[in-house]
């Protein structure tokens, strides 16, 4: 059962290579399902291909994480785990894939497959939020877990797990409804700003 | 006079009796139906995947139990199963662990449902249903108080086998639970499905059309109760159940009362398949895989025998080492697909975990469900995803 | 208590401030803060097999303006810290507040950036309930031992 080869075989890929000429889809050693690393400046084309070709059919994007691998380099490896999923949605054979990206450090940023997949919005949001890399052409990036104004990434291998810091805790107690509303809209201004300082750009 | 209309911004806060526990929702709303809706999470986020990065691979079971508090054992056994695979001892788990274990996942799916069951009528207003759906959990409760010791997070499964054999008496206790809770889920359903207060409060709420629920990359219940007949129990079987006997519930409206049927119908899967894995365990045997790099020799051999005991002491002081590589073993979890992406550098500590939640992918299609819907639907559907902020927020 | 044996009718007498303490901790609701794991205990606590009406705590009030108790049930994240505080700040006086299982009390088993090491950082606690969850018996004998507190309290506190 754990060697079943049909498990871990990527010659489906071969599919991808001729549908995206000159993307690099390397094919990396596993154990569970195939995994391929790609090239940031194609990964938009190759998801497409993966989720809307008919033999393939990569419809559901599982997850979208990253991993910090300090003092490895690349440093980061930013990591999509999507699943075919077979007769119950579609004519392909049911499958698993893990789509790799590497960037050496976070002055890169990788374009957003939330165009080919919806469920990537959030799960980026998370990356950007816990390892500040940035998705270019996202909707909304922003945080998501952390509080608004937190600084730092906490995902980092260069990120304390402990700290010691003040608990913020105060609020002011009554507000009217335009009051409520404009601090609505003033901390997603807020969290934008942010996220655009963190990114870098002015 | 001219008439303008406006929206209204309202907080359904964090703190929420029925919101399941802290998500805020901002709703815009024009009179009683929203216009929008923006969630916000994070209010639970207790950093679980770094601090595991600091911890033995065997110290990870006790803290990923308490990602999604209402299943944790499937949890465990989701990150047992990466680790094992990517340790290389897969195979060497015997058939009687592996019968456990779908045993266990099996009555953690039904306490699960049960939660979920419970505050969900409790929300809609059925509030009676919840004092029945606890009073079975606390059956269940008690039987894992029987097998580890703790009613909630037993730490039962371990990577490599369980952590001891079935206590005296499990079969005695879990056998007649089983033929019960057959005719518990019929009373349930008695209480509920032909109710036309819930019917009222559930047909056509919150819809979620097949295309969406696919794009917003829901599996699990969701799915299936928009058509979609993906379980990974049946695509890509793990442990043994291929081996089992059961069937995997669709509906196809994609609203409230579907998935509630659905659930319920997988419920009554989860007590047939937990029937056949009890058949098929003996009251005692082995319960490890017997590789005492990994797992920690039997107590009496540890105090005679000096091998054993300079095992135990190398498990418990420093650990083990799991070869280089990465890992996804999926689990079909209450919730949808629930998995941990780990990365090992061949240390005794992970590089890193990853859950894959399938609450935070159901958060994320609140907006959509609710979207056009009154403030009342907003509580039927946030109880119809089942979402667990544990899960989402880790 | 003093009873007067020489009259027919049988009276006991009392100081003003035991009556209004016996009624305080006789029924105290609580509002609904359940934030994480323990919360679910404290769902079981309130169910069938505990009851922990028979106790006082008759009905969970969604609004804390209507309640006398908070218990605090699990993990409290930064974020939440805010959103604590302001929760206490809008609850009337007289009021409690049960820290229950070992992450409010102290962070529990998560010692990081993230989770604030102790409710006692940002309100004020009465009783520490400890237990990773605590057993619903546990967090009943809790507010026992809350009732006993605010019996011996004086009633301008």
């Amino acid at each position: 059962m754990s060697s079943d080869p049909a498990r871990t075989d990527a010659s489906f890929l071969d599919l991808v290579r001729t549908a995206v000429p000159g993307a690099s889809i390397e094919v990396a050693p596993r154990i569970d399902m195939p995994v391929a690393i790609v090239d940031r400046d194609h990964l938009v084309d190759v998801c497409q291909t993966l989720r809307t070709h008919p033999d393939l059919q990569f419809s559901v994007l599982l997850d979208v994480t990253a991993v910090d691998r300090l003092p490895a380099a690349p440093r980061y490896e930013i990591v999509y785990l999507m699943v075919c999923l077979g007769p119950a949605y579609g004519t392909a054979p049911a499958r698993r894939l893990r789509l790799k990206v590497q960037l050496a450090d976070d002055s890169a940023a990788v374009p957003t497959v939330s165009s080919v997949w919806p469920a990537a919005n959030w799960a980026e949001r998370e990356v950007f939020d816990l390892f500040g890399i940035t998705f270019e052409g996202h909707p909304d990036l922003r945080r998501v877990l952390m509080p608004d104004d937190w600084e730092g990434a906490p995902l980092r291998k260069d990120y304390p797990v402990q700290i010691r810091k003040d608990t913020a805790s105060w609020s002011p107690m009554q507000l009217t409804e335009e009051q409520f509303a404009a601090n609505m809209r003033a901390a997603r201004e807020h969290a934008a700003r942010a996220a655009r300082s963190i990114r870098g750009d002015k | 006079m001219a008439t303008r209309t406006e929206t209204m911004t309202v907080n359904m806060g964090p703190q929420h009796p029925s919101t399941h526990g802290v998500l805020r929702l901002v709703l815009e709303l024009d009179g009683e139906n929203i216009v929008s809706s923006d969630p916000t999470i994070g209010f639970l986020h207790t950093g679980i995947e770094k601090t595991a990065e600091q911890k033995k691979w065997q110290q990870i079971v006790p803290l990923v139990e308490r990602m999604d508090y209402l299943g944790p054992q499937s949890n465990s056994l989701a990150f047992c199963l990466s680790v094992e695979r990517l340790l290389g001892i897969e195979d060497e788990i015997p058939e009687r662990v592996t019968n456990i274990r779908v045993l266990i996942a099996e009555v953690q799916r039904l306490s699960s449902h049960l939660v979920w069951l419970g505050t969900h009528a409790m929300e809609i207003g059925a509030v009676s249903v919840m004092m029945y759906a606890f009073r079975e959990r606390e059956q269940i409760l008690n039987i894992f108080e029987m097998i580890a010791g703790f009613r909630m997070f037993p730490s039962y499964l371990r990577i490599g086998g369980l952590r001891e054999d079935l206590p005296r008496g499990f079969h005695d206790v879990l056998g007649p639970f089983l033929d019960k809770m057959s005719e518990k889920i019929d009373l349930y359903e008695v209480m509920l499905t032909k109710n036309q207060v819930w019917t009222k409060r559930t047909v056509g709420v919150a819809k979620l059309s097949k295309e969406d629920t696919i794009a917003m990359g829901l599996v699990g219940p969701l799915a299936r109760a928009v058509g979609v007949p993906y379980d990974v129990r049946k695509v890509f079987p793990y442990l043994n159940y291929s081996t089992y006997d059961f069937i995997v519930p669709t509906r196809t409206d994609g609203d409230v009362f579907a998935r509630y049927q659905v659930k319920i119908e997988e419920m009554r899967q989860s007590v047939k398949i937990a029937q056949q894995a009890l058949k098929r365990i003996s009251p005692t045997g082995v319960y490890d895989c017997g590789d005492y790099r990994i797992v920690p020799p039997p107590k009496d051999r540890v105090y005679t025998e000096m091998e054993a005991l300079i095992q135990h002491f190398l498990i418990y002081s420093q650990g083990f080492n799991v070869p280089k590589g990465e890992c996804y073993v999926p689990v079909e979890g209450p919730r949808g697909e629930h998995g941990f992406f780990i990365v090992s550098d061949g240390t005794n500590r992970p590089v890193r975990i990853k859950s894959r939640a399938p609450s935070f992918y159901a958060c994320q299609a609140l907006p959509r469900m609710i979207q056009g819907g009154l403030i009342a639907d907003v509580i039927a559907a946030i109880g119809s995803t089942d979402v667990v902020m544990g899960d989402v927020d880790r | 208590m003093a009873a007067s044996a020489d009259l027919e009718v049988p009276v006991l007498t009392t100081t003003v401030e035991k009556m209004v303490q016996w009624a305080r901790r006789s029924a105290i609701w609580p509002v609904t803060f359940g934030l994480a794991c323990c919360a679910i205990e404290m769902m079981a606590m309130a169910a069938g097999r505990y009851d922990v009406a028979r106790f006082g705590a008759e009905v969970f009030r969604g609004s804390p303006r209507q309640s006398d108790l908070m218990i605090i049930a699990g993990r409290l994240s930064r974020k939440m810290a805010p959103v604590l505080r302001r929760i206490y700040d809008q609850r009337p006086e007289p009021k409690w507040v049960i820290s229950m299982g070992a992450c409010a009390s102290c962070g529990g088993v998560f010692d990081n950036y993230s989770i604030v090491q102790g409710v006692d950082q940002v309100v004020p606690v009465d009783v520490f309930v400890p237990g990773c969850p605590p057993r619903p018996e546990a967090l009943i004998y809790g507010i026992v031992m809350l009732q006993r507190k605010i019996d011996r309290s004086r009633m301008s506190a």
